[in-house]
């Protein structure tokens, strides 16, 4: 069983430092990096199903150069190897950019399956995943909350969670998932694995090496940062004590004022 | 050729989703400021889109009914993308739009690989500036009021994307659960708890308030996480991101991560045990105190009112 994880660097959310630049760019210094949180729980299902299954997963990032440093944290998890596309021409990379080029990565790796986290903490999207299914025409399997792969079968089923309840679907391998937090929580890294994690293989690649010069970056994203505002502020916060019963009138009081009920 | 397009996604019995309707009369406002309030039309993809189609088209003026029977018994979003694909690419100008659910989500990343346009995702905001402008806060989850036109649209059939490109996921099983009447990116209140609830049971309250209120449950990462609650509830930044009129927050402390995911609604409400924690910055309401008194206190004013 071989997996793919796509993994991203992020500004870490407990740091709550998260600003744009001036150039309207995400500030990458202005807060610790870590690897996404949604991606961890990815890793953790890849990992899990290789300890049952054998293989190996890789994963896989495009990211700034010093990427390298939160690399090696999915590596102490417990990744076998990473991939790293970076290149200066990919800085402010739209959706359309990020998913041509991680395609194109996945393109040259050989893989069962490929888990994406539900969405990145910087940019909230959550759209790559399918996007990279549909240019590599990858069955794809969202919201998963459970992931059974049957390697003799050659199929994957996958319990996506509905607005209602969940699905349950199937298709052949290769195939890409999105992963959720119902999978469980990620491992911390031993010390074992972090010594582990020193000597593991970090290839690059840059765009030309990938085939997408020209095509793809901040020179030609389809979308743009136009400004970066505060949200505005909601005034002063009305505090009332007492008993539960004035604390139950003052709500209601409050929901007939502004007519929510 | 419509400059507009709304995706429209189709309820388990056929009828239209609110969402839709609330992107679709957006999407109408943004036609109107654009200068050119007729290029706007609906799109339902379904096995039986006929009743989907119907209602959208109180909303725009026309909207192409696509008959697909591989939309059901497979996953949904792929044919519908393929075919709002192929009816998007006539015009290099044109622009879809739909809601920002999970459903969503999944149409709107597979459209921008098979059209290789931009994506927006989560826009609070949404305007027409001689060029599409979205609001989006790292933080979105989008509301509108939904309001259909004086008289109805026509409904056209369409067929759906010629070849199909794409694999289909079969869909093997679909369970319904309980708990989950209202999805919370829909929902116009929210009531939501967390660690203070303090376990499975605590959160019959919540859903007792909801139910009274109308609304939906949401919760915390620290609840979802202890198991007390299924993960589609959670809200903030690594769960959903909503703007609901109103977010009462029982036992939420309002830490950041959950911050971002419920900050842009229109009222908060909070109850809590300390009147220092963060979400005393940001609630238009804080009521300090045990949030089970508060709570049952609550419900029976609010019991009281309806009655």
């Amino acid at each position: 069983m071989h997996i793919v994880v796509l993994t991203k660097p992020v500004p870490d959310p407990a740091a709550a430092a998260e600003r744009l630049g001036p150039d309207l760019r995400l500030d990458r210094a202005a807060s610790p990096a870590v690897v996404n949180g949604n991606d961890e729980y990815a890793l953790e299902a890849a990992l899990k199903l290789m300890e049952a299954h054998g293989g190996e997963v890789t994963i896989l990032t495009m990211a700034p150069p010093n990427a390298t440093d939160t690399m090696r944290k999915a590596l102490a998890m417990g990744a076998t190897r990473g991939v790293l596309v970076t290149d200066p021409a990919l800085a402010g990379s739209c959706v359309r950019s990020t998913d041509e080029v991680l395609a194109a990565a996945l393109r040259e790796l050989t893989y069962d399956l490929v888990f994406s986290g539900f969405d990145t903490s910087d940019g909230n999207a959550g759209v790559v995943g399918a996007a990279i299914a549909a240019r590599l025409r990858l069955p794809y399997l969202s919201n998963a909350a459970k992931i059974e792969p049957d390697p003799e079968a050659g199929v994957v089923r996958v319990r996506r969670i509905t607005a209602t309840g969940y699905d349950l679907l199937e298709a052949p391998m290769p195939a890409l998932v999105v992963c959720t937090q119902v999978l469980g929580e990620p491992r911390y890294p031993s010390l074992k694995g972090i010594m582990a994690a020193r000597s593991k293989e970090i290839a690059t690649r840059s765009v030309a090496d990938l085939g997408l010069e020209g095509a793809v970056g901040g020179a030609v994203a389809t979308t743009a940062v136009l400004d970066s505002q505060k949200p505005a502020s909601r005034g002063a916060t009305r505090v009332v004590r007492g008993t539960a019963e004035d604390g139950a009138r003052e709500i209601v009081e409050l929901l007939e004022s502004r007519r929510i009920v | 050729m419509p400059r507009f397009w709304v995706v429209g996604e189709a309820n388990v019995d056929g009828s239209i989703a609110k969402i839709s309707t609330e992107v679709a009369t957006l999407a109408r406002s943004l036609a109107a400021d654009a200068g050119a309030p007729d290029d706007i039309a609906g799109i339902v993809v379904a096995a039986d889109p006929a009743r989907a189609a119907r209602e959208l088209a109180a909303f725009v003026p026309r909207v192409l009914a696509v008959a697909d029977p591989t939309a059901e018994g497979h996953a949904w979003a792929v044919p519908t993308a393929e075919s709002v694909a192929a009816i998007v690419n006539e015009d290099a100008d044109g622009i879809a739009l739909i809601g920002a659910g999970p459903d969503g989500r999944d149409v709107a990343g597979t459209l921008a690989a098979l059209t290789g346009r931009g994506v927006l995702a989560n826009a609070v905001g949404v305007r027409w500036d001689g060029r599409l402008v979205v609001e989006m806060s790292a933080f979105g989850g989008n509301m509108v009021t939904a309001e259909p036109l004086g008289s109805a649209g026509e409904v056209v059939d369409h067929a759906p994307a010629a070849e199909p490109t794409l694999p289909r996921v079969i869909v093997r099983e679909s369970v319904a659960e309980a708990g989950a009447a209202v999805p919370i990116e829909e929902a116009r209140i929210i009531v939501s708890g967390g660690r203070g609830i303090g376990g499975p049971d605590g959160f019959e309250l919540v859903r007792d308030l909801a139910s009274e209120l109308g609304g939906a449950v949401g919760a915390t990462r620290a609840a979802v996480d202890s198991g007390w609650i299924p993960y589609s509830q959670q809200i903030g930044q690594t769960g959903k991101i909503v703007k609901p009129q109103l977010y009462l927050a029982l036992g939420i402390s309002g830490a950041i991560q959950h911050k971002v995911g419920m900050q842009t609604a229109e009222t908060i409400i909070a109850v809590n045990r300390d009147p220092d924690a963060p979400i005393s910055e940001f609630a238009d309401l804080l009521v300090v105190g045990d949030l089970f008194e508060v709570g049952r206190a609550l419900l029976v004013a609010l019991r009281g009112r309806s009655g």
